[in-house]
Protein backbone atom coordinates (compact mmCIF):
# COMPACT_ATOMS: atom_id res chain seq x y z
CA UNK A 1 0.00 0.00 0.00
CA UNK A 2 1.34 3.41 -0.91
CA UNK A 3 0.19 6.79 0.28
CA UNK A 4 -2.10 8.86 -1.89
CA UNK A 5 -1.67 12.62 -2.27
CA UNK A 6 -4.49 14.17 -4.28
CA UNK A 7 -3.96 16.90 -6.87
CA UNK A 8 -6.15 19.97 -7.40
CA UNK A 9 -7.67 19.75 -3.91
CA UNK A 10 -10.61 22.10 -3.48
CA UNK A 11 -11.15 22.48 -7.23
CA UNK A 12 -14.13 21.45 -9.30
CA UNK A 13 -14.09 20.08 -12.84
CA UNK A 14 -17.03 20.47 -15.20
CA UNK A 15 -17.68 19.05 -18.63
CA UNK A 16 -19.09 21.40 -21.24
CA UNK A 17 -20.66 19.58 -24.20
CA UNK A 18 -21.53 21.43 -27.37
CA UNK A 19 -23.73 19.93 -30.10
CA UNK A 20 -24.51 22.96 -32.22
CA UNK A 21 -24.73 23.72 -35.94
CA UNK A 22 -23.25 27.18 -35.27
CA UNK A 23 -20.42 26.45 -32.86
CA UNK A 24 -17.53 23.99 -32.60
CA UNK A 25 -15.63 22.98 -29.47
CA UNK A 26 -12.73 25.04 -30.82
CA UNK A 27 -14.89 28.24 -30.97
CA UNK A 28 -16.02 27.55 -27.45
CA UNK A 29 -12.45 26.98 -26.25
CA UNK A 30 -11.26 30.30 -27.71
CA UNK A 31 -14.06 32.15 -25.88
CA UNK A 32 -13.33 30.26 -22.66
CA UNK A 33 -9.59 31.05 -22.89
CA UNK A 34 -10.50 34.74 -23.23
CA UNK A 35 -12.57 34.56 -20.06
CA UNK A 36 -10.30 32.30 -18.00
CA UNK A 37 -8.32 33.81 -15.18
CA UNK A 38 -6.17 31.08 -13.65
CA UNK A 39 -8.72 28.44 -14.56
CA UNK A 40 -7.55 25.33 -16.40
CA UNK A 41 -9.35 24.71 -19.67
CA UNK A 42 -8.93 21.61 -21.80
CA UNK A 43 -10.42 21.41 -25.26
CA UNK A 44 -11.83 18.02 -26.25
CA UNK A 45 -13.60 16.59 -29.28
CA UNK A 46 -17.03 17.15 -27.64
CA UNK A 47 -16.42 20.48 -25.90
CA UNK A 48 -14.37 21.48 -22.88
CA UNK A 49 -13.27 20.48 -19.42
CA UNK A 50 -12.92 23.40 -17.02
CA UNK A 51 -11.09 23.03 -13.71
CA UNK A 52 -10.68 25.66 -11.01
CA UNK A 53 -12.33 27.24 -8.00
CA UNK A 54 -16.06 26.70 -7.98
CA UNK A 55 -16.99 30.37 -8.32
CA UNK A 56 -14.53 30.92 -11.22
CA UNK A 57 -15.74 27.82 -13.07
CA UNK A 58 -19.40 28.77 -12.59
CA UNK A 59 -18.74 32.29 -13.87
CA UNK A 60 -17.06 31.02 -17.05
CA UNK A 61 -19.80 28.46 -17.63
CA UNK A 62 -22.50 31.08 -17.20
CA UNK A 63 -20.82 33.27 -19.83
CA UNK A 64 -20.10 30.57 -22.39
CA UNK A 65 -23.52 28.97 -21.96
CA UNK A 66 -25.05 32.32 -22.97
CA UNK A 67 -23.40 31.96 -26.40
CA UNK A 68 -25.74 29.13 -27.43
CA UNK A 69 -27.96 28.22 -24.46
CA UNK A 70 -29.96 25.44 -26.08
CA UNK A 71 -26.97 23.58 -27.55
CA UNK A 72 -24.50 23.77 -24.65
CA UNK A 73 -24.83 21.24 -21.82
CA UNK A 74 -22.88 21.08 -18.58
CA UNK A 75 -22.25 18.43 -15.95
CA UNK A 76 -19.85 17.79 -13.08
CA UNK A 77 -16.81 15.55 -13.37
CA UNK A 78 -15.14 13.76 -10.47
CA UNK A 79 -11.62 13.59 -11.91
CA UNK A 80 -9.42 16.46 -13.11
CA UNK A 81 -8.46 16.45 -16.82
CA UNK A 82 -5.63 14.13 -17.83
CA UNK A 83 -5.88 12.01 -14.67
CA UNK A 84 -4.02 8.77 -15.37
CA UNK A 85 -6.85 6.71 -13.84
CA UNK A 86 -9.33 8.00 -16.40
CA UNK A 87 -7.43 9.35 -19.41
CA UNK A 88 -7.63 6.96 -22.38
CA UNK A 89 -4.03 7.81 -23.30
CA UNK A 90 -2.97 5.65 -20.36
CA UNK A 91 -5.72 3.05 -20.41
CA UNK A 92 -6.34 2.21 -24.06
CA UNK A 93 -9.84 1.82 -25.48
CA UNK A 94 -12.70 4.13 -24.65
CA UNK A 95 -12.51 6.33 -21.56
CA UNK A 96 -14.66 5.01 -18.71
CA UNK A 97 -17.94 6.91 -18.94
CA UNK A 98 -17.62 7.41 -22.70
CA UNK A 99 -20.48 5.05 -23.55
CA UNK A 100 -22.88 6.90 -21.27
CA UNK A 101 -22.00 10.18 -22.93
CA UNK A 102 -22.18 8.62 -26.39
CA UNK A 103 -25.69 7.32 -25.63
CA UNK A 104 -26.98 10.66 -24.32
CA UNK A 105 -25.31 12.76 -27.02
CA UNK A 106 -27.22 10.70 -29.61
CA UNK A 107 -30.45 11.96 -27.97
CA UNK A 108 -29.36 15.48 -27.12
CA UNK A 109 -30.79 16.97 -30.33
CA UNK A 110 -34.25 16.09 -29.01
CA UNK A 111 -33.50 17.97 -25.77
CA UNK A 112 -32.19 21.00 -27.70
CA UNK A 113 -35.32 20.97 -29.82
CA UNK A 114 -37.46 20.66 -26.67
CA UNK A 115 -35.73 23.64 -25.07
CA UNK A 116 -36.22 25.71 -28.24
CA UNK A 117 -39.92 24.83 -28.47
CA UNK A 118 -40.47 25.51 -24.77
CA UNK A 119 -40.48 29.28 -25.42
CA UNK A 120 -43.57 29.04 -27.67
CA UNK A 121 -45.37 26.41 -25.61
CA UNK A 122 -48.75 27.56 -24.22
CA UNK A 123 -48.35 28.05 -20.42
CA UNK A 124 -51.19 25.74 -19.35
CA UNK A 125 -50.43 22.84 -21.71
CA UNK A 126 -50.06 19.58 -19.77
CA UNK A 127 -46.81 17.72 -20.60
CA UNK A 128 -47.11 14.13 -21.83
CA UNK A 129 -43.56 12.80 -21.54
CA UNK A 130 -42.48 9.33 -22.68
CA UNK A 131 -43.27 7.21 -19.62
CA UNK A 132 -42.10 3.74 -18.59
CA UNK A 133 -44.42 0.88 -19.38
CA UNK A 134 -46.11 2.56 -22.35
CA UNK A 135 -44.03 0.82 -25.02
CA UNK A 136 -45.86 -1.89 -26.93
CA UNK A 137 -44.48 -5.37 -26.24
CA UNK A 138 -44.34 -8.23 -28.71
CA UNK A 139 -47.54 -10.24 -28.69
CA UNK A 140 -47.06 -13.93 -27.76
CA UNK A 141 -49.16 -15.10 -30.74
CA UNK A 142 -47.02 -13.00 -33.08
CA UNK A 143 -43.83 -14.46 -31.52
CA UNK A 144 -45.21 -17.96 -32.07
CA UNK A 145 -45.86 -17.17 -35.74
CA UNK A 146 -42.31 -15.87 -36.16
CA UNK A 147 -40.89 -19.06 -34.60
CA UNK A 148 -43.07 -21.27 -36.81
CA UNK A 149 -42.08 -19.35 -39.94
CA UNK A 150 -38.39 -19.88 -39.12
CA UNK A 151 -38.87 -23.58 -38.38
CA UNK A 152 -40.65 -24.41 -41.64
CA UNK B 1 -33.01 25.49 -4.34
CA UNK B 2 -33.86 21.80 -3.88
CA UNK B 3 -31.45 18.85 -4.01
CA UNK B 4 -32.66 16.58 -6.80
CA UNK B 5 -31.43 12.99 -7.12
CA UNK B 6 -30.87 12.15 -10.77
CA UNK B 7 -31.02 8.62 -12.11
CA UNK B 8 -28.81 7.62 -13.96
CA UNK B 9 -26.54 9.47 -11.55
CA UNK B 10 -24.02 10.17 -14.32
CA UNK B 11 -26.61 11.61 -16.71
CA UNK B 12 -25.53 14.70 -18.66
CA UNK B 13 -29.08 15.53 -19.74
CA UNK B 14 -30.59 15.37 -16.25
CA UNK B 15 -27.67 17.10 -14.55
CA UNK B 16 -27.88 19.97 -17.03
CA UNK B 17 -31.67 20.36 -16.95
CA UNK B 18 -31.88 20.32 -13.14
CA UNK B 19 -29.16 23.01 -12.87
CA UNK B 20 -30.67 24.97 -15.78
CA UNK B 21 -34.03 25.19 -14.02
CA UNK B 22 -32.43 26.42 -10.81
CA UNK B 23 -31.98 23.39 -8.55
CA UNK B 24 -29.01 21.27 -7.40
CA UNK B 25 -28.45 17.93 -9.15
CA UNK B 26 -27.07 15.14 -6.94
CA UNK B 27 -24.75 13.34 -9.32
CA UNK B 28 -22.16 10.58 -8.80
CA UNK B 29 -19.33 12.92 -9.87
CA UNK B 30 -19.61 14.93 -6.66
CA UNK B 31 -19.22 11.83 -4.45
CA UNK B 32 -16.33 10.56 -6.62
CA UNK B 33 -14.64 13.98 -6.45
CA UNK B 34 -14.81 13.91 -2.67
CA UNK B 35 -12.91 10.60 -2.61
CA UNK B 36 -10.42 11.64 -5.30
CA UNK B 37 -9.53 14.79 -3.36
CA UNK B 38 -9.13 13.12 0.04
CA UNK B 39 -5.58 12.03 1.03
CA UNK B 40 -5.15 8.46 2.24
CA UNK B 41 -3.94 5.20 0.78
CA UNK B 42 -3.66 4.66 -2.95
CA UNK B 43 -6.73 2.70 -4.12
CA UNK B 44 -7.19 3.27 -7.85
CA UNK B 45 -9.18 3.93 -9.91
CA UNK B 46 -11.94 5.49 -7.79
CA UNK B 47 -10.28 5.56 -4.36
CA UNK B 48 -12.89 3.08 -3.16
CA UNK B 49 -11.35 1.36 -0.14
CA UNK B 50 -12.28 -1.83 1.80
CA UNK B 51 -14.04 0.49 4.23
CA UNK B 52 -16.77 1.36 1.69
CA UNK B 53 -18.68 -1.96 1.83
CA UNK B 54 -18.81 -1.48 5.61
CA UNK B 55 -20.25 2.01 5.17
CA UNK B 56 -22.75 0.52 2.72
CA UNK B 57 -24.20 -1.62 5.52
CA UNK B 58 -26.36 1.37 6.40
CA UNK B 59 -28.44 0.78 3.24
CA UNK B 60 -27.93 -2.91 2.45
CA UNK B 61 -27.79 -6.02 4.63
CA UNK B 62 -24.56 -7.91 5.33
CA UNK B 63 -25.50 -10.83 3.06
CA UNK B 64 -25.84 -8.44 0.08
CA UNK B 65 -22.77 -8.67 -2.22
CA UNK B 66 -19.95 -6.28 -1.33
CA UNK B 67 -20.20 -4.70 -4.81
CA UNK B 68 -23.71 -3.48 -4.00
CA UNK B 69 -22.69 -2.28 -0.53
CA UNK B 70 -19.61 -0.50 -1.95
CA UNK B 71 -21.75 1.28 -4.52
CA UNK B 72 -24.31 2.17 -1.86
CA UNK B 73 -21.57 3.96 0.09
CA UNK B 74 -21.49 6.35 -2.89
CA UNK B 75 -25.19 6.56 -3.67
CA UNK B 76 -26.63 6.10 -0.16
CA UNK B 77 -25.62 9.56 1.13
CA UNK B 78 -27.09 11.04 -2.04
CA UNK B 79 -30.40 9.24 -1.44
CA UNK B 80 -30.38 10.55 2.15
CA UNK B 81 -29.84 14.13 0.99
CA UNK B 82 -32.40 13.95 -1.85
CA UNK B 83 -35.49 16.13 -1.52
CA UNK B 84 -36.85 15.06 -4.94
CA UNK B 85 -35.83 12.66 -7.71
CA UNK B 86 -35.98 12.36 -11.47
CA UNK B 87 -35.68 8.79 -12.73
CA UNK B 88 -35.11 7.96 -16.38
CA UNK B 89 -35.79 4.28 -16.77
CA UNK B 90 -34.54 3.15 -20.17
CA UNK B 91 -30.84 4.03 -20.06
CA UNK B 92 -28.44 2.00 -22.12
CA UNK B 93 -27.13 -1.02 -20.18
CA UNK B 94 -23.56 0.24 -20.43
CA UNK B 95 -24.48 3.62 -19.03
CA UNK B 96 -21.58 5.25 -17.18
CA UNK B 97 -20.92 3.55 -13.88
CA UNK B 98 -24.54 2.51 -13.29
CA UNK B 99 -23.55 -1.02 -14.24
CA UNK B 100 -25.00 -2.96 -11.31
CA UNK B 101 -28.67 -3.85 -11.78
CA UNK B 102 -29.18 -4.89 -8.14
CA UNK B 103 -27.79 -1.56 -6.86
CA UNK B 104 -30.01 0.29 -9.32
CA UNK B 105 -33.08 -1.59 -8.06
CA UNK B 106 -32.14 -0.79 -4.47
CA UNK B 107 -31.66 2.93 -5.27
CA UNK B 108 -35.08 3.14 -6.93
CA UNK B 109 -36.67 1.26 -4.03
CA UNK B 110 -35.09 3.56 -1.42
CA UNK B 111 -36.15 6.67 -3.34
CA UNK B 112 -39.78 5.49 -3.61
CA UNK B 113 -39.80 4.40 0.03
CA UNK B 114 -38.58 7.83 1.11
CA UNK B 115 -41.82 9.43 -0.06
CA UNK B 116 -40.21 12.39 -1.85
CA UNK B 117 -41.64 13.78 -5.13
CA UNK B 118 -40.46 11.55 -8.00
CA UNK B 119 -40.75 12.02 -11.75
CA UNK B 120 -40.56 8.76 -13.72
CA UNK B 121 -39.68 9.10 -17.40
CA UNK B 122 -38.15 7.45 -20.43
CA UNK B 123 -35.60 9.05 -22.75
CA UNK B 124 -37.11 11.07 -25.63
CA UNK B 125 -36.59 9.31 -28.97
CA UNK B 126 -38.13 12.05 -31.18
CA UNK B 127 -38.19 15.85 -31.17
CA UNK B 128 -41.86 15.87 -30.11
CA UNK B 129 -41.02 13.61 -27.18
CA UNK B 130 -38.09 15.91 -26.42
CA UNK B 131 -40.46 18.86 -26.01
CA UNK B 132 -42.72 16.87 -23.66
CA UNK B 133 -39.70 15.53 -21.74
CA UNK B 134 -38.26 19.00 -21.13
CA UNK B 135 -41.70 20.47 -20.34
CA UNK B 136 -42.38 17.70 -17.80
CA UNK B 137 -39.04 18.25 -16.06
CA UNK B 138 -39.58 22.02 -15.97
CA UNK B 139 -43.06 21.62 -14.52
CA UNK B 140 -41.82 19.11 -11.92
CA UNK B 141 -38.92 21.34 -10.85
CA UNK B 142 -41.10 24.47 -10.70
CA UNK B 143 -43.51 22.57 -8.49
CA UNK B 144 -40.76 21.83 -5.96
CA UNK B 145 -40.59 25.45 -4.90
CA UNK B 146 -37.46 26.85 -3.30
CA UNK B 147 -36.09 30.06 -4.72
CA UNK B 148 -33.67 29.27 -7.58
Amino acid sequence: MTGYTPRYVGSVTKYVFVDSPDMTPSDLAIRAYELSQGVMIKETCFGLMITGKVEDVNLIIEQIRALDPIHIFVKDRGFPPGDARRCRANLGGARPGFFGHEFEISLIKNISSGLARLRDRPPGKEPLPPAPGTGKKLDAARLKKIIESKES
Amino acid sequence: MVKVFIYPTTSLILSDLVARFGHTPLSAAIEIRERIQTPGLESPPLQITPEEPKVGLRWAAVEVPSGVRGRMSLYGPMVDQAEAAIIVNDADFSFGCMGCARTNELIKYLLHKKGIPILDLNYPRTEDEGEEFVAAIRKFLEGLGGSP
